[in-house]
Order: structure tokens, then sequence, then C-alpha cells
């Protein structure tokens, strides 16, 4: 117990490295996606060792309260199929990352997004927004509602259709952990070939498509996802373990 | 039936892949105040981008006094070409101006703000002028995101004019010919910081 104390007042200045990227991250340049030839730096990334800065981050929530359930946003109810995803953040470890936060937004059940720049025509749901938040609870377990979204065309090339996707953005506990993602549905045909799904490499691509899970599915009010998400981890000796 | 592998495979187990934020953000991530680390304004959202009943994010309130010079960090986020990327984000992540990273007594300063990038590129940060980490040049760690971005990229704002930024162990590890590409220039409003995400004068970006 002492222990814990003592990390919670010097978190700051003892807080461990965070592990590099793994083999499953994506490039950056990755040309069948079209806008990051443009976008993507062409001389190589400097590698520098992790200090203060990199090993802390925000210790409470700025973005405020938690909205979980994207289908009660507005006066009637979102058009499409009812979901609840749940799961877990963890870091490489499997400790589970509580208290933190993750943002989500997505396109509606037609796969339509609330944006002026999305001008495809599918009809936009005055009662959806697509838009979320939840805060992970002391063993890193989240949930929230919403409706399937529905998969959209977009101009990378010619018939070019994202998969259904949720994009996630997680801050983690420390900047060297930040992350953000877009989680998939199992049995979509269009990941395969999507270049923003395919810039990961197989097999990791499939860390990204959440299951279908009957538990989690609610009697006659949604169909239920497992999604756990992994931050880098420590990439030392916790601090626990150290001498001071 | 063969198992297909998916988020639940144990054998999967490891670091969550990245993918871009899209162009579609705005009305998740960015909001009003989150670009505004002293006081309560409305910096850093978009909010113009879509209909005004469907802005659900937060919005910034008060907050006690903040110590330190209250600075601007501002600048464009330009491609390949020169041209600017409207739909790009900027998080940063920096000290107070006692170099600590939490919020100490009396001082109601925490160092993280996130900016979308207006049509013309530019974002702009209200923060102060941040203290020195143990030994380090006082410096802003720096995301950028954005459609066309797979992953962030990560860098650092450092200062010009600022005399410790010769001893600084990490500017000490980028080639002195690119060193500059980190370096704010000082202007009316506090710091210039333009992010080249690539070209001949690419910002130099990290591995961490
Ligand atoms: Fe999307």
């Amino acid at each position: 117990m002492a222990r814990t104390m003592t990390r919670t007042t010097t978190t700051a200045d003892e807080a461990p490295p965070h592990a590099p990227e793994d083999a499953g991250q994506p490039p950056s340049l990755f040309p069948p996606y079209r806008s990051t030839v443009d976008r993507s730096p062409r001389q190589p990334l400097i590698e520098i060792p992790q200090t203060l800065t990199e090993r802390t981050g925000p210790a409470e929530n700025l973005m405020g309260p938690a909205r979980a359930d994207l289908t009660t946003q507005h006066a009637g109810v979102p058009i499409g199929q009812r979901i609840v995803v749940s799961g877990r953040v963890l870091d490489e470890q499997r400790r589970p990352v509580a208290s933190t936060v993750m943002e989500i937004w997505q396109a509606n059940a037609a796969g339509r997004y609330i944006h002026v720049a999305d001008q495809w025509n599918a009809p936009i749901d005055p009662n959806f927004t697509g838009a979320g938040l939840v805060v992970t609870d002391a063993e890193g377990r989240y949930q929230y509602t919403t409706i399937r979204p529905g998969a959209y065309p977009w101009g990378n090339h010619e018939n070019a259709w994202r998969p259904a996707h949720i994009h996630l953005s997680l801050l983690g506990p420390a900047f060297a952990t930040r992350l953000v993602t877009q989680m998939y549905f199992p049995d979509d045909p269009l990941i395969e070939i999507d270049p923003i799904a395919g810039a990961v490499p197989e097999p990791y691509r499939q860390r990204m498509v959440a299951r279908f899970d009957i538990a989690t599915t609610r009697a006659s009010f949604a169909l239920g996802y497992l999604f756990d998400v992994v931050l880098r981890g420590h990439a030392a000796t916790p601090f626990e373990d150290r001498h001071e | 039936m063969s198992e297909r592998l998916d988020n639940q495979s144990p054998e999967l187990f490891g670091q969550t892949p990245w993918q871009t934020v899209g162009p579609f953000f705005h009305y998740g991530l960015p909001w009003k105040g989150g670009a505004d680390l002293v006081s309560a304004s409305e910096l850093g959202a978009r909010a113009e981008l879509f209909p005004a009943e469907h802005y659900l994010l937060h919005v910034a309130q008060a907050r006690g006094p903040v110590k330190g010079r209250v600075i601007e960090l501002h600048g464009r986020v330009l491609d390949a070409k020169g041209q600017p990327v409207p739909d790009a984000m900027i998080e940063i992540w920096q000290a107070n101006a006692a170099g600590r990273f939490v919020r100490d007594e009396g001082d109601s300063f925490l160092g993280f703000g996130r900016s979308s990038t207006s049509r013309e590129g530019e974002y702009r940060f209200r923060t102060i002028f941040p203290g020195r980490v143990q030994e380090q040049a006082p410096h802003i760690a720096v995301s950028v995101f954005g459609r066309g971005l797979i992953k962030r990229l990560v860098t650092r704002v450092y200062f010009a004019g600022e005399a410790s930024n010769e001893g600084d162990a990490i500017l000490a590890l980028v080639p002195e010919a690119r060193r500059g590409t980190l370096i704010a220039a000082k202007d009316d409003h506090g710091y210039r910081f333009d992010v080249e995400l690539a070209g001949d004068r690419e910002t130099v970006f990290f591995d961490l």
C-alpha cells in the first residue's frame, strides 16, 4: 500500500518508457491509400529515447462526461441495427488500462457522416450524430450502445468502398500510448480490398475485426460485439519493482 | 469450418494497429476550447462543419489561475506540394511553467490541447511557455493526425532564442541541417511552427 502511495505522488518522475511499435503497425506511406503519397514523410523517422515528456500524459479526463449511448442523443430513435460494443483496454502485459478515455465517431446506418464534407447521396438521420465517449473502469472495461454503421463509397479509386467501421481514439496513460484506430465487423467482404485496413499486414489486420458474441447480445434489444484494444505497454521494469 | 482470426484470437494478441482519423472527425474529437489551455474560449473546434444540433462534444469550462507566460502557438500543416492540409488535427502535450506534467498547487494548468486545422491548414493554441523538464530545453510534444495519415506523426516544438536548445539531448540527435524545422519562430502573437509533412523543408518526425 505504501508503494501505491509513493507511486501516485511520483508517477510523473518515474513513469517507465513504453514498448516500441510492433510488426502489426502500418507504414505511413502506403500508395494504394492515395492520400498518403503527399502526406507522409520521405525522410526516415529519428529514433529518440522516451523522456518524461513522452512517458506522461493527462491523468484526468479533459473531454467531459461519458456519452455511452449513441442511440438516445436526439428526440427520436435512429434507424438501423442497434448494437452493443463491449471490451477491455489493456497494455501489452495484459494489464488493464483504467480510467482512460475512448472517443468514438462513425457514419450512420446508411454510411453517411453528419459532416458537410460528406456529400454522398445517402440519407442523413436527424436522430443520429455518431459521436460518443466512454471511460474505462478499474478493469479496463468499456461498453457503448450504437447503430451498426453502413459501408460508404470514397474517391480513392474506381468503385472504392470503405468497409463498415467505427473510429476510435484513445489516450492511454502516456503521450507514447496514444492510439487512433478503426473497428471493423466480421464477415465484411470489403475489409480485404480496403486500402486503409490493408495498410496493416496480415494477420495483424484481423486484430481490428470485432467478434460477434451472443453473451454480449441483449435479448430483444441489440446485437453484441467484443473488441479489446491493446496499447503499447511498458518497455522496462515496472516502477514497482525498482529500488528507490 | 475453420475459425477466422479476429480481435479475440489469443494467438493474435498485441498492439491494436493504427488507422487514420479520416476526413470526418470534427464532430467527434476537437471540442470547443480544446486548443485553449489558459482560459475558456472556443478555440480548437470547427463546429461549422456540421449542424449545431449535432454538436455533442465538450465545451470548455472556466478554469482557475494559470501560472506562466501566455503564448500563442500557431502555424500551418502543409503537404509535399506545399498545399495546406485543411483536414488535419494537432495535439500538444507539454510541461507547466515549473517543468511539471501535473496540476500544481495554485496552478490549474494542464498541458494537453487539441486543435483542428482551418481551411487554410492553420492550427492555433493558447498556452503558456513551458518550463524546462529535467535537463531538456523548453519544448512541446506534438502529434499530427489527418486524412492520409494512417498513423500519427510525432514531432517537437522548440523555441527560437532559447540558449538551452544548444544542450538539449533530443535536438542533438537531429542532423544539424534539419534542426531548424523543430524551432518555432517568434512573432507578434507568440510562436509560429509550420508542420511540413514532406518536401524540401520536411519537418523532423520522431520514432519513440
Ligand atoms: Fe470513416
